[in-house]
């Protein structure tokens, strides 16, 4: 049974192998000429400033939490999509009811003032 | 394949739809009631939930699965969600005149209850391990974020963290024990799990691992020793309505998914958690008592007589079958109602600087309030198992179920457990009766809602206690079928 799983196992040595061998061989071929701007911290081109172990504000918790309830409605609505036709009218209707209460979330969470940053 | 979702499923689940519809009709009320006037809240929160059980009863006696087998009402599921509702409504009435005392008025608090009994119903139902866990959660997160109510408060806050660390880490193990188990029999369906499992696989270590995995995340949820180790401090900590709730409702739900599962989809190997739950058993009631005599602090001491009480319950699930499981099922309403009651006194003795959670703030109270004074008596007793009130019968029914078993020491350790719990329940009884009133007490104004409770609670415990026939009689019909 274990040998119905050999391809697997010889595609992950192949794939870890090409990885493995590319980072050697370009370490080992390539030139290597150093310089200050190369050697620091990439931060999207901008002269890095300051440590990045820095305290930063809960806020962005708050923004990541309501992205991933956002985020799953997505994923829900888009098998919803492709099997609209043999749901039915019922099927619409089901999905507008999740999404009302997914408004009713965002009500509240505005209302509450969740969505402003400077309180 | 049929259609996933029909009106006809939908209507199984009515009443699970109402209270949801309700939760959200209250918490979007808050917006427009202006702060200070929110105590209305509460009642509208009380009547969404009597609508429910009004919706609830038409189901009684049906049995129907429903959404492709995930979901199934029948009288076992109807007992627990009456149940749950029933203190869920207590809990909201007493919480009215606490929130006006610590100026923390809310519907969010209404309506995050009425979510977490909404958890709680969805346990009842499940015969999926999916929708099992959804409930679970459901019920789980809302009380989380109902133990850190009290923002201001470090003790609150600390319940909140220690409940969400605790409740996510047993979440885990509870999922491990499902993943194990959809392993190995390639289902999630309750009933699917048990006709898959044959002779062979029975002994399978892995399948006992998962076994060990559901009863140790499960005995977090209930708190069972040796998982109980966050329930003081949480206990303490968290608003008292909220602690009634974890005492009362949501321990309760723990206790119900364990039975769904172990009986349901495991029954091959009730040898083995039989022993299991021994074991528990034995631990949970006797450190839930004898630590529970070094306390001074009422709440405390409350949380650890409700690990004892924990303990007295998973004896039926031991002994098993109709009689121990029946005595199982009046034991949770007899021990709701009587914990609803204790924390319901707390909640009376908040009065000013007075937290009411110190023994001692209990001094003297027959001679401030004879009529409070009986009433916590009467739920004091009953709690120790005196007669004639119902955890006399409770115990009895339980303690019965495991002599005619033949677990003759276990019944014999619990009575041991009920004679020491009755020391640290009369300590109070002795401070309120045989002790001076402290000069600076102040009179005690009860809230028209916390004296229904108070009536109901002491009621129901004297009614069971001395007239329990209907009550075995509808815990019997209960579990009918349950196999």
């Amino acid at each position: 049974m274990l040998l119905s799983y050999l391809p697997i196992l010889i595609l992950v040595l192949l794939a870890a192998g090409f990885a493995l061998a590319t980072l050697f061989l370009s370490s080992a071929l390539g030139p290597r000429r150093p310089s200050k701007d190369k050697l620091s911290t990439y931060e999207c081109g901008i002269d890095p400033v300051g440590s990045a172990r820095e305290r930063f504000s809960v806020k962005f918790y708050l923004v990541a939490m309501l992205f991933i309830i956002f985020d799953i409605e997505i994923v829900f609505l888009y098998p919803w999509a492709v099997i609209l036709n043999s749901l039915g009218l019922f099927g619409l209707v089901e999905m507008f009811f999740f999404l009302g209460i997914l408004l009713i979330g965002l009500l509240y969470v505005w209302k509450k003032g969740g969505l402003e940053w400077t309180t | 394949m049929t259609q996933a979702f029909n009106m006809a499923d939908l209507s199984t689940a009515l009443p699970e739809v109402v209270l949801s519809l309700v939760a959200m009709v209250i918490l979007m009320l808050d917006f427009i009631v202006p702060k200070g006037r929110r105590d209305w809240l509460g009642y509208l929160s009380v009547l969404g939930v009597l609508l429910t059980l009004m919706v609830l009863c038409r189901q009684w006696g049906a049995t129907q699965s429903a959404f492709s087998g995930q979901y199934l009402i029948d009288p076992f599921a109807l007992f627990f969600k009456i149940l749950f509702l029933a203190s869920g409504g207590l809990i909201i009435l007493m919480s009215i005149g606490y929130l006006r005392g610590e100026g923390a008025d809310s519907g969010e608090f209404y309506a995050l209850i009425l979510f977490a009994t909404l958890g709680m119903m969805l346990m009842a139902s499940a015969v999926d391990l999916l929708i099992l866990y959804i409930g679970l959660e459901t019920m789980s997160i809302c009380i989380y974020v109902l133990a850190g109510f009290l923002k201001r408060e470090r003790r609150s806050n600390e319940a909140a963290l220690k409940y969400l660390l605790m409740g996510g880490f047993s979440s885990a193990i509870i999922l491990y024990g499902i993943v194990m188990l959809y392993g190995l029999t390639g289902a999630t369906g309750l009933k699917e799990i048990a006709s898959t499992l044959t002779a062979d696989t029975l002994s399978n270590p892995a399948l006992i691992l998962a076994m060990v995995m559901l009863a140790a995340g499960f005995g977090f949820k209930i708190a069972a020793v040796p998982f109980h180790m966050y329930i003081p401090d949480v206990y303490e900590g968290a608003p008292t309505p909220i602690t009634a709730l974890l005492a009362a409702a949501s321990e309760i739900a723990g206790l119900v998914i364990l039975l769904r599962v172990f009986l349901v989809a495991i029954p091959g190997l009730q040898d083995r958690w039989a022993l299991l739950f021994y074991v528990l058993s034995l631990l949970t009631m006797t450190v839930g008592n004898v630590v529970a005599i070094a306390q001074s602090n009422i709440k405390r001491m409350l949380a650890y007589s409700s690990i004892a009480h924990i303990g007295y319950l998973l004896i039926g699930v031991v002994a098993g079958r109709e009689l121990g499981i029946s005595a199982t099922l009046l034991y949770t309403v007899v021990y709701a109602l009587m914990t609803l009651g204790a924390f319901a006194m707390v909640i009376l003795l908040c009065v000013g600087e007075v937290k009411g959670e110190r023994i001692d703030d209990f001094a003297g109270l027959a001679q401030r309030s004879p009529m409070a004074a009986a009433a916590m008596l009467i739920l004091l007793l009953s709690l120790a198992g005196v007669p004639p009130t119902a955890g006399f019968v409770g115990k009895l029914y339980l303690f019965g179920a495991a002599i005619e078993r033949g677990y003759i020491l276990l019944a014999l350790i619990a009575v041991v457990n009920s004679a020491i719990s009755l020391f640290y329940y009369m300590k109070v009884a002795v401070a309120m009766y045989m002790r001076d009133l402290p000069p600076a007490g102040l009179a005690l104004s009860p809230s028209r809602p916390l004296r229904v409770v108070l009536f109901v609670t002491v009621v129901g415990t004297l009614a069971i206690g001395i007239y329990p026939g209907p009550f075995l009689d509808l815990a019997k019909s209960s579990i009918a079928g349950l196999w």
